[in-house]
């Protein structure tokens, strides 16, 4: 195999993987700031209970995040040489910035949480919460900046030719806050928080299924539903700001997402494939739909199909148009399961049907899958660029590198994040057993 | 000074907090299989990092985004051409992380975690040495500025055998003695009662084998590498840093023999800052010398635009401040000794 794709794969797993980990810190960090806003407003034994139960499953999990965090941080210079040289005067900032502004505030209150219980005020160890939480939502805002700059690059001029080609900044702001900043970062922080309502959720319905920590669950469910069911919601909005800054700056990229072959209008599919060979699409779909979203509703604007792209320009058909379908079909499930679950909660009947909670249990999968699906459709669908229309990945990679190395790097990867994933999914499991120390007499 | 040579010294400025502040837990790592003979001593010990090696570590991770914002092109020649150097770093500071935060929490799998804070502290605390000492020496660099690999050579073979070198071994060494060294000050001034007393012998003993090594390491760079030592005595800095790291020294010993273990602590800390000092002004203006056959990498080819680097400047003058501030609250949380209820029942 050669440097390109083994670096690719590389970066995919572990992206991936640290991708696993910081959606259930982030979304799990906004559980915990409010169950430590209950006990800071009661002070009762059972309120801290709970909390102290969130903060260890909060704590052991961001652990991993952090550990494979800084993966991320070497990736670039270990596996994307020529990459960094190109951007580094644009990329790098955001990066420092992350660990300045972010990781050293995540850290240190993070520090609080996990021993200070004792140590500090009531008042400071509240706080300390949301400065975590806030902290996690900071540095995602740093790395969104920096991902998103790939996407649609702004701010900068292109000085150089041949091997010292690169961008060079001249508007920070128009960098930092580039055509799809803020729609991704809105896009991204509501999924992740999405999975920390269902988290919630899921942990409420495995006690009440076994009819163990009843009051803990009962309040548990109220909250995950209301989280999962508002950020859910916003998804509809806020996906949709997403697609029109794809549909108005990417438009190899949502012509993937549609299987969108010729110019003219374009279709609105629900699912289907890509005949790659025939150059055909075949789906379920509205056609014009994509031009209604725009706000096209005479249904006259074209779009550049497949065709229009040289195949050297297109990315990775497939996989684009699967992932991206898959993401908003599994957003589908989570609404009509959220909301069977909300309605049966405010008639007092969830806790009585086994089916749903049954369910339920297991529903964190689908926004993590999404999530990973929806990563993948947005990286996948960047390709044949790693800087749009700037630098193409494959004159991307670590020259000093042979592609043996990587292999041997990337064997040790899988292996090493297999044993701390089973290290951490036993520590989990075994917290989620013992469940909350609730006072005697407690539920 | 230009905004480069600002940079320049930023960037060290945070790889010696790197080194003050990590540089005292990695040593604990590496003290762990040898001072922890009860459970209780290995709680303690974990106890004595456990709130702070976390933002400890963070000061390494801005050194590298700053590195990779300010002088991207040493950031990508270093990072690639170190590459299996960096990976295991990398996999070491994983297992090392894990192991601080799961080790109590679980029992069953205590040996694992046990040998991963041990070895995820004892090969960084090499490689950082190794790493430091090629730079010194310099990199084989092709004209566009390139790490120049085994040349076809077996995997592993053309970096390890440019790497392992007789002067970058002595840095190694130096390295690992000062963190040895940094890690017993820093129990000194944390723990109780016998284990209290076995640091203080380890202090005793690792200043002396550091005194040694500060030594030899000095002549070994007059005679292996005599421009870098040239450059280093030829202006007023090296000559500062070289007399500070002495001091420094010299501040471990006074407090070791009238159990000052305060000062001994940051006698430690300003020699490990000073040693950041004197690599730097060994090199500069270059951040990496070249071997050949291209040209060094230095502050004028490889910073990034004036624009860029007044941002940073901006960044870090608001960001700094805070992240001291955020040190003052923390390290005043967790001052003292550790109580010794906190081995039991994991609370500090």
């Amino acid at each position: 195999m050669d440097v390109v794709v083994l670096s690719k794969v590389q970066f995919a797993v572990t992206v991936g993987y640290h991708f696993l980990f910081v959606p259930l810190s982030i979304g799990l960090g906004l559980v915990l700031v409010l169950a430590e806003r209950r006990f800071y407003k009661s002070g009762s034994a059972e309120d801290k209970a709970a909390s102290d139960f969130w903060i260890k499953l909060f704590t052991a999990t961001f652990a991993v995040g952090v550990a494979t965090g800084i993966a991320m941080e070497f990736a670039f210079g270990t596996n994307w040489a020529t990459y960094s040289r190109f951007v580094g005067d644009i990329f790098g900032a955001p990066l420092a910035a992350e660990g300045l502004f972010a990781f050293f505030l995540e850290s240190t209150f993070l520090a609080v949480l996990l021993f200070g219980r004792s140590r500090v005020s009531k008042k400071f160890y509240y706080t300390s919460t949301w400065l975590v939480w806030g902290g996690s939502m900071l540095s995602a805002l740093w790395i969104i900046i920096a991902n998103s700059w790939m996407q649609t690059p702004a701010g900068y001029k292109i000085v150089g030719e041949g091997l010292t080609r690169k961008a060079e900044l001249t508007n920070f702001f128009a960098a930092g806050f580039n055509p799809s900043t803020l729609p991704r970062y809105a896009h991204t922080i509501d999924a992740v928080l999405m999975v920390g309502g269902f988290v919630a959720i899921a942990l409420a319905a495995y006690y009440l299924r076994r009819g163990v920590h009843t009051g803990f669950a009962r309040k548990t469910m109220t909250t995950g539903i209301a989280i999962a069911t508002v950020t859910t919601v916003l998804m509809l909005p806020i996906g949709h700001w997403q697609a029109v800054n794809v549909v108005t700056n990417q438009p190899s990229k949502v012509a993937a997402f549609e299987g969108h072959w010729n110019d003219g209008p374009m279709s609105l599919g629900l699912i289907g494939y890509i005949d790659e060979a025939s150059g055909k699409t075949v789906s379920l779909a509205i056609p014009g739909g994509v031009n209604l979203l725009v706000g096209d509703f005479a249904g006259t604007k074209s779009f550049p199909g497949l065709n229009s792209f040289a195949p050297a320009d297109r990315p990775p058909l497939q996989i684009t148009y699967q992932t991206y379908h898959l993401m908003i079909l599994l957003w589908g499930v989570m609404l009509v399961l959220v909301l069977a679950a909300w309605l049966l909660n405010k008639r007092g009947k969830l806790q009585g049907s086994k089916r749903l909670l049954g369910l339920l249990v297991w529903s964190p999968i689908l926004p993590m899958l999404s999530i990973q699906l929806g990563w993948a459709a947005a990286e996948v669908g960047r390709q044949p660029w790693i800087v749009w229309g700037e630098l193409r990945t494959i004159d991307a990679i670590s020259k000093a590198v042979p592609a043996g190395e990587i292999l041997t790097t990337l064997v040790l990867f899988v292996l090493f994040y297999t044993v701390i994933y089973i290290a951490w999914g036993r520590i989990v499991i075994g917290m989620i057993k013992k469940g909350p120390a609730l006072p005697e007499g407690v539920e | 000074m230009g905004l480069g040579e600002i940079w320049f010294v930023l960037v060290g400025v945070l790889l010696a907090g790197y080194a003050i502040f990590d540089g005292f837990d990695l040593g604990v790592g590496v003290l762990y299989p040898f001072l922890g003979k009860s459970e209780a001593d290995k709680a303690e010990m974990r106890m004595s990092v456990g709130p702070l090696w976390d933002g400890n570590e963070v000061w390494l991770l801005t050194g590298g985004g700053a590195l990779f914002a300010a002088f991207p092109a040493v950031y990508a020649t270093v990072f690639s051409g170190f590459y299996i150097a960096l990976m295991l770093l990398l996999f070491s500071l994983i297992f090392r992380a894990a192991s601080l935060e799961f080790r109590h929490r679980d029992p069953a799998w205590a040996k694992l975690w046990d040998w991963s804070f041990f070895l995820g502290s004892a090969i960084p605390s090499l490689l950082f040495g190794v790493a430091v000492g090629n730079i010194i020496r310099g990199l084989p660099l092709t004209a566009e500025g390139e790490f120049i690999t085994g040349g076809g050579a077996p995997i592993f073979l053309g970096n390890l055998l440019t790497a392992l070198n007789p002067y970058a071994i002595v840095i190694g060494l130096l390295s690992v003695a000062w963190i040895v060294l940094h890690g017993s000050t820093w129990l000194s001034l944390k723990a109780t009662g016998n284990l209290y007393e076995r640091a203080k012998v380890v202090r005793r003993t690792a200043s002396i084998a550091y005194a040694t090594l500060l030594v030899v390491s000095a002549a070994a760079t007059a005679i292996l590498v005599p421009d870098a030592f040239a450059n280093g005595i030829s202006g007023p800095a090296g000559w500062l840093f070289a007399l500070l790291a002495v001091a420094g020294t010299a501040l471990v010993f006074v407090g070791a023999s009238k159990d000052a273990d305060r000062t001994s602590f940051y006698g430690s800390a300003l020699a490990g800052a000073s040693m950041v000092g004197i690599w730097a002004a060994s090199i500069f203006p270059a951040l990496v010398p070249s071997l050949g056959p291209g040209e060094a990498l230095t502050i004028a080819n490889s910073q990034s635009s004036q624009l860029t680097l007044t941002v940073m400047l901006i960044i870090a003058a608001i960001g700094v401040p805070l992240v001291l501030f955020y040190f003052y609250l923390i390290y005043k949380t967790y001052a003292g000794r550790i109580p010794t209820s906190s081995a039991e029942d994991g609370s500090y």
